[in-house]
């Protein structure tokens, strides 16, 4: 809170108040926790901090010449500046291969969340098509209910776009353990529809299954239609500056939606890591503060008991090191030679906090310390600092 | 419904009454307390849900599993009665707790 005295109005299409999404996936769907458990501020929150709340309300278009928005219920807002926070909308699978089907879902928001409650039941059959994060964790989620669950993945194998082949194979056998049947390398040709369920699948490798319901989670697209027709700077993402400034300068961006600098390119995050701090920034900025985004990228996932943080981005790693943990754990450190990128931590909160001061200090490990199981991690800065190593880059 | 005691971290006392079942970062978060940022909404992923339990009641709670511990280890002024309050699960016999928070969960 920093001590705003303008006048704020939040705009957002949802019925609900701001809500957590990553439950949705995870504990939301099994548990009998109600949505407001999973509300980021109470209401009365916004009506003491004199937010006025737009809920259930679409933006339909963005005037930038009478810096106006109008709303579908015809209202239109001026502002003096604006954040566009919009997110991103789940792919849907094309309806020429049944995509519209009412039992096929994507997980992106409550409404999703609730909708999943009432199909997942104890022997239905789940297909999951994609083997992201969102789809992982919906098969988890499935099989603690007692589903029978099916992942395909189209690529030749799962966690393809976000981790190594390391990190990937430990969630495989996870997976595999708990019952879930996975294929790699499989994708949709395309369902069968009955009364306007789908009741089979049909794989690209000839097989066809049965099924009662479909969740697909291939990922997601930016919502920057707004600002596309309102002419700013859109690619990949709404386009910023280092203070979240779009081309329009009394109109920023931030969260899922924004592609932002970083280290030499423009980069989207979909993570919530993302969206608090470069709200942040963005609030900064917009009261006229000097402020840059300069982030430490970290995100976790929960599949059954199991506990995967990361730290850092791995894009362009060429090398990992790999170490055991605690309760079953592992950790993937991501290298580029020597230079350290990222960690993805399982079961293993002590090396992702680590990793995550490191990368926020500049500190690199260089590769032979966490290459060496006898180094401990708490070891390290001293190890790397001895004359010996004298040549390693910090 | 047990009543919660939050010391926020400019000294204010909230008294918040409490749902036996949610957790203690809940019943804060959903009365306003401020102090806490719970940024990874209670997987014990994030450590900015950190509080300090004062000390009438730290041998009372069920004590902290290995994998909050560790996440305590890095939290921002670890001392004696810390802990992770969306792992703190509020029961019956709760009524009273009170919790102290940090000037800066990072
Ligand atoms: C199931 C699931 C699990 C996840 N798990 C994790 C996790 O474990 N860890 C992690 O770090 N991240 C996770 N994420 C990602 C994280 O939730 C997102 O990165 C985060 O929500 C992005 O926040 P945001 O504010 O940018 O956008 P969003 O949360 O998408 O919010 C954007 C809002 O803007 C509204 N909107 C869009 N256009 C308009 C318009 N024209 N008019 C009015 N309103 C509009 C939308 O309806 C939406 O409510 C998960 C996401 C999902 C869906
Ligand atoms: S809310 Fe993130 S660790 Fe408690």
């Amino acid at each position: 809170m920093l001590g705003c005295r303008h006048e704020i109005t939040l705009i957002g299409e949802e019925p609900d108040l701001p809500y957590h999404r990553p439950p949705l996936s995870k504990k939301y769907v099994t548990s009998l926790t109600e949505a407001e458990g999973l509300y980021l501020k109470p209401k009365q929150l916004y009506e003491s901090e004199h937010i006025e709340l737009r809920l259930g309300c679409r933006i339909k278009s963005l005037n930038r010449l009478e810096k106006s928005v109008t709303l579908d219920d015809g209202a239109t807002l001026p502002y003096d500046s604006l954040a566009l926070a919009t997110g991103a909308t789940a792919r849907r699978l094309p309806a020429s291969i049944g995509g519209d089907a009412t039992n096929v879902y994507t997980l992106r928001t409550l409404a999703d969340a609730r909708a999943l409650r009432d199909e997942f039941a104890e022997g239905r059959r789940l297909l999951v098509i994609g083997g992201g994060y969102i789809g992982l964790e919906t098969a988890a989620v499935a099989r603690s209910l007692g589903m029978q669950v099916t992942l395909i993945e189209q690529a030749e194998r799962i966690l393809k776009r976000v981790a190594s082949a390391e990190t990937a194979s430990y969630f495989r056998a996870l997976h595999l353990q708990n019952g879930v049947v996975i294929r790699e390398g499989v994708g949709l040709d395309g369902l069968e529809l009955l009364a306007g369920r789908a009741v089979r699948a049909r794989l690209d490798d000839g097989s066809q299954m049965d099924i009662d319901v479909v969740v697909a989670g291939i990922g997601v697209n930016p919502a920057t239609e707004l600002a596309e027709r309102a002419g700013l700077a859109v690619v990949n993402g709404i386009v910023v500056d280092a203070c979240g400034r779009t081309s329009d300068p009394s109109i920023y961006a931030s969260g899922d939606c924004a592609s932002f600098p970083y280290r030499g390119l423009h980069i989207r995050l979909e993570s919530i890591q993302n969206a608090v701090d470069m709200a942040d920034v963005v609030a900064r900025s917009m009261l006229g503060e000097e402020t840059r985004y300069l982030p430490t990228p970290w995100f976790w996932s929960d599949q059954y008991t199991t506990k995967l943080q990361i730290a850092g981005l791995h894009h362009g790693y060429n090398r990992v090191a790999v170490r055991e943990a605690p309760r079953a754990g592992l950790s993937v450190w991501y290298f580029d030679d020597d230079r350290f990128l990222a960690v993805d931590a399982i079961n293993d909160p002590k090396a992702f906090m680590t990793a995550k001061r490191w990368l926020m200090a500049g500190f690199n490990p260089g590769f032979d310390a966490l290459a060496d199981p006898s180094v401990e991690l708490s070891a390290i800065p001293e190890f790397v600092l001895t004359p010996k190593n004298t040549t390693q880059e910090i | 419904m047990p009543t919660i005691i939050f010391i926020e971290p400019d000294g204010t006392e909230k008294q918040v009454g409490a749902r036996v079942g949610q957790t203690v970062m809940e019943a804060a978060v959903q009365n306003g307390v401020k102090g806490i940022d719970a940024d990874c909404g209670g997987s014990c992923s994030c450590a900015t849900c950190h509080g300090y339990v004062d000390e009438a009641w730290q041998e009372k709670l069920e004590p902290a599993d290995s994998m909050e511990l560790d996440m305590l280890d890095f939290a921002y002024q670890r001392s004696e009665g810390s802990r992770l309050t969306c792992q703190i699960v509020v029961g019956e016999e709760m009524d009273g707790l009170m919790i102290r928070l940090p000037v800066s969960q990072a």
